[in-house]
């Protein structure tokens, strides 16, 4: 009997050794357990014997039956585990193809430049605003300190709409005009105002009717030009790099006294001199200035307590400065090309 | 421009370095854009002591030329007009001439040479052209002295200012006198102005002249007479400075008015008096006046110009430029002089109109100082005197309306302080007056400050003393400080917050952002003018392709999609928000679109999307959707100006039009291009707050049905009655498929619904769902009159 158990055993591992399909194994496995088999003849021969021998051999056979099962499962398993295998490796592709175009559009170069001005001028306090195109002589000019037959109105040609009462504005300054009349209750006031401004000009590479200006505007009782270069510092390295160092020059601007020329040092050569900063050092980045008395007096802002600052920036010069670009006229002429290269994060 | 050498007759300049003074006046405010300076090292003055024929050549000569050191030195030179004593500028080795030429010693056909004999323009002071060429090597006077610098004799040792400054200085910084007082306040040095003295005879002017002044443009008018003047070439020192700071001497006269100009800011004018007769009237030009002016132009005047007329006719054009009637020229004896200060505005606008813009004019335009207009007119006598052999009359003609309040400014120090941010003593700020020659006095902690006249750009506030003061103590040494002002987030305030949440939707959901011009052709405002608008048309346009302020985006959008077409970019998706505006100048916030292409591009797996109507509808539903409107717009079918007839719809809002959607018209573009507009106040309105909603726990059950319907039947009009019948226990409505064809008559077609019934409360029963069903099957076939497919 027991050499008849091993021997049952043996061919049974050689047997299974020698199947690879689920099918066979199935097969083998009835050869081996079903009602055929050797096994069962064994089975069936325990009842001719005594209880002595139905207890030592019923457990030894029980112990084949289950040595046999054990044998068939593992082998069911690995059949089972190649097919998938299998099945996985049929499935392998070629991961270098291209990826499934997935898309998020660009913004405008410009609002780009802006969101980024506003994300600096917003985390210090400052409103975002807007005012109209269409605009006042009154807004534009003169609550500006800007009087009819000032000399300064000479150098902006101005697209007039009817008479020399409405225009297309020349300057996002009359936003600051407009802030202030509308505050009635005369609070301190710090806002940014980007927008479009218009001149009679002809367009070429660095010429342009239409552009975008960024205007600054901060009222309140303790302001000092020290301030507004603190403020413009800030400003200068979050745009252009923390190794930026700002500074100011003397200027004239009718509707701020004193006015100053706000320039960065070359974030290209770091001062050493180069195309960008014409060997200067210094690039300017625009126009500030302390509120012309006449400025708030003129808005309800009584200049003996209240004092401001105002600062100025083209969008466009920024961003050609910034991004390398020599044309204007590229931010109005969008070749999706180009504007793709601006969907992506900044590099601070 | 500006001679160094020339503000040296009012200010003392001895040990000051010219690159270092236009740097500190460039950071004191009054830019200098250029220094020029003439000095070439190891030029001297020589004498040709021997001048030989060289045997090599038939041009060349050998020179022996005495340069006032022990031995004479020799020259090869070429020039045609080389002789023996003639007085020459002499390179020697070491100089490097203009193009970085560097005169060496050197051997010439054998023969020794030890620099050069120089024409001008080898100094880069006269043009090089053929006839310089000629001329040879520069004859210098036969008492320059021999070992000197050459160009000081031709008055070239100078350095030149070139300033670019704002219009506003023009009054205080392009005449010597004024701009010396700049150099004072650096330098902290005082100003000598010239003094001037001249005798005149009894002979009084205005038995001569009468003087008529009929304008308010004229507040301040003098006049003074010279006689016998001779007209010859100026002296030296005039021509030398006239030419130094660019302006070409012409005789005696005229070249005093320039030099008096120049030197005080005043510009004057001189008529041949003989000419002129013995009235003087100045007066408002009359419409259509005509006058011929000194460079024999005529010239149409209006009554918005001043004129200076004899009584009956033109006679100069006051500010900007004479007349030929009362020209000097060589033959002048008796000259009438003026010096006079014009309305500002009305110069620039006069100057501006006959595009006239003269050294005077520029001066004019900015406002004078009064006190100058009579030291220019004596300064000019004295000169004419001197250097015109005139006889001066006595006495002076006058007109005086003029306003000579002096500007007073009076403040505390801590204003001037708290103003930049710095902090300087009393005693400093004093010191600073001091040196911007202010007169001031100090009482009761206040400064008391009279501004000169002079400074004319000075309004009279703090801030104008500030920025004198800021402006000394330099800008570069403020400190970097940041207001103390009440803590606030900034905000987004109003419409922008709306353009920013739309605009970065739109982004995320493959858009890009273009900007286009406000300003177009009126041709192209008329596309896709769908609300019928008057658009504002420019009076003063630049050109006729942007003269009209657009009354849509969507004209501008085709023009980027075109631009792009061109340049083989097919997939164009695109928005803009920008302002357009009426006649009425309303201004209406749109967000425009344009799809065209791809909007997923499917590339080697063929999987991509095209753009058509229903998806630019669905960019449209997502922004909707986004600002809290969901369920409560629709599109309803238009004819809209330019847009496909079939494909295209208005888009209503609270029943409201707030925008177009559709194909642009095959006639207008081939292309499949589609297009949306919705005004931003449209679409911005009173919303819910959000709230979490949990789906049901119970099961839902789906049922399917499609309708036949006619053709003119549309979505939505079902999709409202099955909603309708199908009550609070229909809880989704979807369309899976749309189908003409076989089985369906020709005019109708099949609309399959996929619709869920669900119950927040309970599990719905298989009987209750089929009731409703059954319900909405009856409401739609007997409303629409039609069919369903097969049930």
């Amino acid at each position: 009997m027991e050499e008849k158990i091993i021997s049952i055993l043996n061919h049974a591992k050689e047997l299974v050794a020698g199947v690879s399909k689920e099918a066979d194994l199935m097969n083998v496995k009835s050869e081996l357990l079903g009602k055929k088999s050797e096994t069962n003849d064994l089975l069936t021969s325990l009842k001719d014997m005594s209880i002595e021998d139905k207890k030592v051999y019923g457990s030894k056979i029980n112990d084949l039956k289950n040595e046999l099962n054990n044998l068939i499962d593992n082998k069911l398993n690995e059949i089972k585990e190649a097919e998938f295998n299998g099945k996985l490796s049929k499935e392998s592709i070629d991961v270098t193809l291209p990826a499934t175009e997935v898309t998020c559009g660009a913004p405008n170069i410009l609002e780009h430049v802006i969101e980024e001005v506003e994300n600096v001028m917003m985390s210090m306090g400052y409103d975002v605003v807007e005012g109209p195109e269409i605009e006042l002589d009154k807004y534009n000019f003169e609550l500006l300190n800007l009087p009819k037959g000032h000399p300064a109105r000479d150098a902006q040609d101005t697209f007039y709409i009817k008479d020399d009462e409405v225009l297309l504005r020349s300057q996002t300054s009359s936003v600051q005009a407009r802030v202030m009349l509308a505050n009635e209750d005369k609070t301190p006031i710090r806002i940014i105002c980007p927008g479009k401004t218009y001149r009679r000009d002809a367009d070429d590479a660095t010429h342009s009717h239409q552009f975008m200006q960024i205007e600054g505007l901060l009222v309140d009782k303790h302001v000092s030009l020290s301030d507004l270069k603190g403020t413009f510092e800030v400003l200068a390295k979050e745009l252009f790099g923390s190794d930026t160092v700002s500074r100011f020059r003397p200027s004239y601007y009718p509707f701020t006294e004193p006015s100053v020329e706000m320039d960065i040092s070359c974030f290209n050569c770091k001062g050493s001199g180069c195309n960008i900063c014409k060997n200067s050092g210094w690039i300017t980045i625009g126009g500030a200035g302390i509120v012309h008395p006449d400025v708030l007096a003129g808005c309800g802002y009584d200049p003996k307590i209240w004092h401001g600052f105002a600062f100025g920036f083209g969008a466009e010069r920024m961003a050609m400065l910034k991004y390398g670009i020599n044309d204007i006229r590229t931010f109005y002429y969008t070749d999706l090309r180009e504007l793709k290269t601006f969907d992506r994060r900044e590099n601070k | 421009m500006i001679s160094l050498n020339w503000c040296k007759d009012y200010i003392d300049l001895t040990g000051v370095d010219p690159e270092k003074l236009a740097t500190d006046i460039t950071n004191f405010g009054v830019n200098v854009e250029k220094v020029i300076t003439y000095d070439i090292k190891n030029l001297v003055v020589g004498k040709v002591i021997d001048c030989v024929n060289h045997p090599n050549s038939d041009h060349l000569h050998i020179c022996q030329v005495d340069i006032g050191a022990s031995d004479t030195i020799q020259i090869v030179c070429g020039a045609p007009n080389v002789r023996k004593d003639l007085k020459v500028i002499v390179a020697l080795p070491g100089a490097i001439l203009p193009g970085d030429f560097e005169i060496k010693k050197g051997v010439i056909r054998d023969v020794e040479s030890n620099g050069m004999l120089c024409a001008l323009f080898e100094l880069g002071l006269e043009e090089k052209t053929e006839e310089n060429y000629n001329k040879g090597i520069h004859e210098l006077p036969e008492d320059a002295e021999v070992g000197t610098n050459p160009l000081a004799i031709l008055g070239y040792d100078d350095t030149i200012l070139e300033l670019d400054i704002h219009k506003h200085r023009n009054n205080d910084c392009f005449y010597h006198i004024g701009f010396s007082y700049i150099i004072g306040a650096i330098l902290n040095k005082r100003v000598k102005e010239p003094t001037i003295s001249y005798s005149e005879i009894t002979d009084n002017v205005n038995n001569y002249v009468k003087l008529d002044v009929k304008t308010s443009k004229c507040p301040y008018y003098l006049g003074k007479m010279a006689r016998n003047v001779v007209i010859k070439e100026s002296p030296d020192f005039i021509k030398k400075r006239l030419t130094a700071v660019g302006m070409r001497p012409i005789n005696n006269v005229v070249d005093i008015s320039n030099y008096v100009m120049l030197e005080y800011g005043q510009p004057m004018h001189f008529f041949d008096y003989d000419k002129l007769g013995n009235t003087v009237l100045v007066r408002d030009a009359l419409d259509t006046e005509v006058m011929m002016t000194l460079d024999e132009k005529e010239r149409v005047l209006s009554k918005d110009d001043i004129v200076i007329t004899d009584g009956d006719n033109p006679v100069c054009i006051a500010g900007v430029m004479g007349g030929l009637n009362t020209e000097v020229d060589e033959n002048t004896k008796n000259i009438f002089i003026e010096s006079a200060i014009f309305d500002a505005v009305s110069i620039r606008n006069t100057a501006n109109k006959l595009d006239l813009k003269s050294e005077a004019s520029i001066r004019y335009g900015k406002g004078l100082n009064y006190e100058y207009t009579k030291k220019a007119i004596d300064r000019a006598c004295q000169l004419l005197e001197k250097y015109a052999d005139a006889t001066i009359l006595s006495d002076m003609v006058v007109h005086d309306e003029l306003n000579k309040e002096e500007k007073v400014v009076t403040f505390k120090p801590n204003e001037i302080n708290e103003m930049l941010g710095i902090n300087i003593s009393d005693k400093d700020m004093a010191h600073e007056l001091d040196r911007l020659d202010f007169k001031y006095e100090f009482q009761d902690g206040k400064f008391i400050v009279t501004i000169p006249n002079r400074r004319l750009d000075i309004e009279g506030n703090v801030n104008d003393i500030a920025e004198e003061i800021g402006c000394l103590y330099g800008y570069h040494n403020l400190k970097n400080t940041l207001p103390i002002a009440e803590t606030k987030k900034g905000e987004y305030v109003g419409n922008v917050k709306y353009r920013k949440m739309l605009s970065s939707r739109l982004r995320s959901l493959g858009l890009n952002e273009v900007k286009t011009y406000t300003l177009i052709n009126p041709e192209t405002q008329k596309l896709f003018n769908y609300n019928n608008a008057n658009p504002v048309i420019l009076p003063n346009p630049f050109s006729s392709d942007k003269s009209v302020i657009r009354t849509s985006i969507l004209p501008s959008l085709l023009g980027v999609y075109e631009y792009n077409k061109t340049r083989k970019v097919n997939d164009v998706n695109i928005y803009e928000i920008s302002n357009t505006y009426n006649n009425t100048y309303e201004e209406t916030t749109k967000i425009g679109i344009l799809m065209s292409g791809n909007y997923i591009n499917g590339g080697w797996q063929n999987n991509g999307i095209k753009v058509d109507f229903y998806l630019i509808k669905g960019i449209v539903c997502n922004i909707l959707d986004y600002m809290g409107l969901k369920n409560r717009y629709s599109f309803e079918k238009a004819t809209i100006k330019d847009l496909h007839p079939g494909v295209s719809a208005n888009i209503i809002l609270d029943r409201e039009v707030v925008g177009v959607i559709g194909k642009v018209n095959p006639r207008i573009n081939k292309n499949d291009i589609y297009v949306a507009e919705l005004s931003l106040n449209g679409i911005v309105k009173p919303i819910k707050n959000i709230k979490f909603k949990e789906v049901s726990k119970y099961p839902s059950i789906k049922k399917d049905v499609a309708f036949i319907v006619k053709d003119e039947v549309s979505a939505d009009t079902l999709i409202d009655e099955i909603r309708r019948s199908g009550g609070r226990l229909l809880t989704n409505i979807d369309i899976f498929d749309v189908y003409t064809g076989q089985n369906v008559d020709a005019g109708y077609k099949s609309i399959a619904f996929n619709l869920t019934f669900q119950d927040d409360t309970r599990t719905l029963s298989d009987e209750e769902v089929t009731s409703v069903f059954e319900n909405i099957i009856n409401k739609v076939t007997t409303k629409f009159e039609c069919s369903i497919r097969d049930k």
